[in-house]
């Protein structure tokens, strides 16, 4: 190797003055292979990302250019007389002060169910015939039902039942239109198949085209999405706020279950627990389990905690106790790498000064363990969020068309309603809608990331 | 402080928890399971009822097909088990017996209206005009040829018959989860493989079997999941012919064309009237001993087959399915009244 260095190989003075020895040749031989082959490599890593960025990027592209016009939905502005002849209702009931609540309630379901007899209907086609004069017209009966969404009748009953005087009064109001409206309108079905192959009849293509002319319809932003839950009967008015609250209320149980259990398990298995077979087999364990495919949760969940424990199907408390079970190895893992990270001279100082090793854990190492700690949690959340397969088994596929208002409550969960909807007849709407229903998802994931890499970022400190 | 806050989180989950087994005992949502080519009528009708009584909870609608739902039906009596299993096939006795086994005893069946089953190809594809015979032949395992039973020799549906496109055979029929696969063999495939007389010359007990072995060479291919999926498979691959619901077809009449059976297009009136060969009644089974108990069940499963619901001009009826004559109808719901068990 010396020899090397009096006469680098690369020195043309040098090959001038004294031939090579038999070792340099070697290496200058070698060389442009070497070179070739780390040119290679280069070009092989280099390769991949670009391959793995085209293809994440092509995912992207695909789903925002699918997804993001969903997010406006169109609608049509109508002004619709609230007609005292149409609407014929009693007082809405107030409680008076010697009735009970039961009481009360009864009666004012009643008074609901007495407004539901309404036939709001004839509200909307009073409505549509000031912009559509023939609308009204015996033969386009079938046609002028078909322009607004089958639900947007009840949004019209909740105005009433919320607030009665504004019968005798006309309001301007917003309401959706039918979902193969929007789909031709957004240009999602092919506008020269034929009659035969179209969803919407000639009168109702022509009235749509003159009404988005003219502006009475026009692309909104779509607050369905957001604010209704599923739907079927009125496929446009389906939204995802069920779905948001049983992910809410799963991630609610895995929070409060999963993150001081794992948490509990990692300070007792880091700090206290003695080092022996038993607790090297629970260590393995503990990684086994999170190497367990999600699924097999499921199973387990359908079998303990709705065989056994008898808790209701598709509920987001047996969802969240599933979750919770996924993601107690990934908290108990993260929290024990965060603490073995903390510098040992913190817990010997500590007890070096007279703390006890429960003082020493809690008041020093574990506030600075706390960042690492939320960090795993919070991945562990969002692993949780995003996952369907175990949903599936325990009955959360449902449909369910009211928003959960407790975690015993029928729901079913973000993921899973990606998968209803990716399931629904009417492709051409929602193909759409799943592809926001995947951009909402994203975003929920994304920020949660973001969440912790920013408390990561905030709290973390260097030794 | 920390440790405190700590204790109460675990105690606050576990006494949650333990509270947890009290709860189920309310239940007051109706839970609904099966058929997903139900599932639509299903979920149209919950949501209405739901919208329309205020008194009760939206019923919950799963899917799972046919024979998944009415497994977890006759799973036993109780809160935590479902209270009506959609089916696109009548019960079969055997699942009759689980269920009694079970000691779901009581089984009110209630049939809600028709549906037809149809073959369809892409928008781009060739135009079938299919007779049963035809499918038995694209499907079979083994096929009657001369008087002998020989391996299926066709790849290519003008080999079967010279009227039918040419393009390679790939069918895309419903896995047997599906109640739809129980009404395709019997009225399609077992109707096309008992017009041959060579399949008639075997013994009576050997044709079902004969007539439904499927070839295994990838020309068919089973569909476990919703029609979605065969959708997707008819996207993929342009000489695939999928097996869809009527509904189904309506709602994406642009991306593919039926084919017409023994001459005849696959209409509602076509279904109404029986022209159609292939179409089939749709149930929904409740549970006896839960009415009474679970709130609103009773009152479901009437609103569903009132005229308002699943007549001429309702909600259901604008989904695709094919409305129940006034008599039947007044019957049905005189057995839901009188808890009519099977």
């Amino acid at each position: 190797m010396t020899e090397m260095n009096m006469t680098p190989a690369n020195d043309p003075a040098a090959e001038n003055l004294a031939p090579l020895s038999k070792t340099q040749q070697t290496v200058a031989r070698s060389l442009n292979r070497r070179h070739r082959q780390e040119k290679l490599f280069k070009g092989v890593g280099l390769g991949a990302v670009v391959i793995s960025l085209t293809l994440v990027a092509i995912l992207f592209i695909n789903i925002f250019a699918k997804g993001l016009p969903a997010f406006w939905q169109s609608a049509i502005t109508l002004e619709i007389y609230f007609d005292p002849e149409i609407i014929q209702i009693s007082e809405k009931p107030v409680q008076q002060p010697d009735e009970t609540e039961n009481a009360f309630r009864q009666r004012f379901i009643e008074w609901q169910s007495e407004v539901g007899m309404v036939n709001f209907n004839r509200l909307i086609l009073e409505g549509l015939s000031n912009v559509i004069p023939e609308a009204s017209e015996r033969k386009y009966r079938r046609d002028s039902a078909r322009i607004v969404t089958s639900g947007e009748r009840y949004a019209l009953r909740d105005m009433v039942i919320e607030n009665p005087e504004i019968i005798g009064q006309t309001k301007t109001v917003h309401l959706l239109t039918d979902a193969n409206i929007d789909v031709w309108l957004k240009g999602n079905i092919d506008r020269s198949l034929p009659d035969a192959q179209q969803q919407l009849s000639p009168k109702v293509r022509e009235w749509v085209t003159m009404l988005s002319e003219q502006g009475i319809i026009e692309n909104r932003f779509s607050f369905a999405l957001f604010m209704n839950p599923d739907s079927r009967s009125s496929l446009a008015s389906a939204g995802l706020a069920g779905a948001f609250m049983g992910s809410l209320y799963m991630m609610l149980v895995v929070i409060f279950l999963a993150v001081p259990m794992g948490v509990a398990a990692a300070i007792y298995l880091e700090e206290f627990a003695p080092k022996n077979k038993l607790t090297d087999l629970v260590e393995v364990n503990i990684n086994n389990l999170a190497a367990v495919p999600s699924i097999v949760f499921g199973l387990l969940g359908a079998a303990v905690f709705i065989g056994w424990f008898k808790l209701p199907m598709s509920a987001p408390i047996v969802g969240g106790l599933v979750l919770s079970l996924m993601t107690l190895p990934t908290v108990i893992i993260a929290t024990r790498s965060t603490l073995k990270a903390i510098p040992p001279s913190i817990r010997q100082a500590a007890l070096g000064l007279g703390a006890s090793k429960m003082q020493a854990i809690f008041h020093h190492v574990l506030p600075l363990a706390v960042p690492g700690i939320l960090t795993g949690a919070i991945l562990g959340v969002a692993q949780a969020l995003g996952e369907a397969a175990p949903l599936l088994l325990i009955g959360m596929k449902s449909f369910v068309a009211q928003v959960p208002t407790g975690p015993f409550e029928q729901s079913t969960a973000l993921p899973v309603q990606i998968f209803l909807w990716q399931g629904n007849e009417l492709r051409n709407f929602f193909e759409a809608r799943t592809s926001a229903a995947i951009i909402v998802l994203l975003a929920l994931m994304l920020s949660l990331n973001a969440l912790a890499i920013w408390l990561r970022k905030k709290y973390e400190k260097r030794w | 402080m920390k440790m405190n806050k700590l204790t109460k989180l675990i105690v606050a989950s576990a006494v949650s928890l333990a509270f947890a087994g009290q709860a189920h005992a309310n239940r007051d949502t109706v839970q609904v399971a099966g058929s997903s080519t139900v599932l639509p009528f299903s979920s149209i009708a919950a949501e209405e009822f739901g919208n329309n009584f205020a008194q009760f909870r939206t019923p919950v609608v799963g899917s799972g097909g046919s024979s998944g739902g009415l497994r977890q039906f006759c799973q036993g009596v109780g809160t935590n088990t479902i209270d009506i299993a959609n089916s696109s096939r009548k019960i079969r006795p055997a699942e009759v017996a689980a269920c009694k086994e079970n000691g779901v005893k009581e089984i009110v069946e209630v049939k809600i209206g028709y549906d037809g089953i149809v073959f369809a190809s892409r928008i781009d594809a060739g135009i079938f005009k299919l007779k049963p015979e035809h499918v038995f032949l694209a499907q079979a395992a083994q096929v009657p040829q001369n008087g002998k039973m020989v391996a299926n020799p066709y790849t290519n549906w003008q080999q079967i018959d010279k009227s039918l496109p040419d393009q390679t055979i790939l069918l895309a029929i419903p896995g047997s989860n599906h109640g739809t696969r129980e009404v395709y063999e019997e009225k399609v495939i077992i109707d096309g493989c008992k017009s041959f007389a060579e399949v008639q010359a075997l013994p009576k007990a050997e044709q079902n079997n004969f007539c439904l072995a499927m070839r295994t060479d990838g020309s068919v291919v089973e569909i476990a999941g919703d029609y979605t999926e065969t959708l997707a498979r008819l996207q993929a691959q342009k000489n695939a012919v999928g097996v869809f619901g009527l509904s189904f077809y309506e709602a994406n009449r642009d991306r593919i064309k039926v084919a017409t059976v023994n001459g005849v297009e696959p209409t509602v009136d076509n279904i109404i009237d029986g022209v159609y060969p292939v179409s089939r009644p749709l149930f929904f089974y409740v549970k006896g001993e839960h009415i009474g108990v679970i709130p609103g069940l009773k009152e479901f499963a009437e609103y569903f087959v009132s005229d308002a619901a699943s007549g001429f001009g309702s909600p259901l009826e604008a989904a695709g399915l094919i409305p129940l004559d006034d008599d039947e109808r007044a019957t049905i719901l005189a057995n839901i009244r009188a808890k009519k068990s099977l």
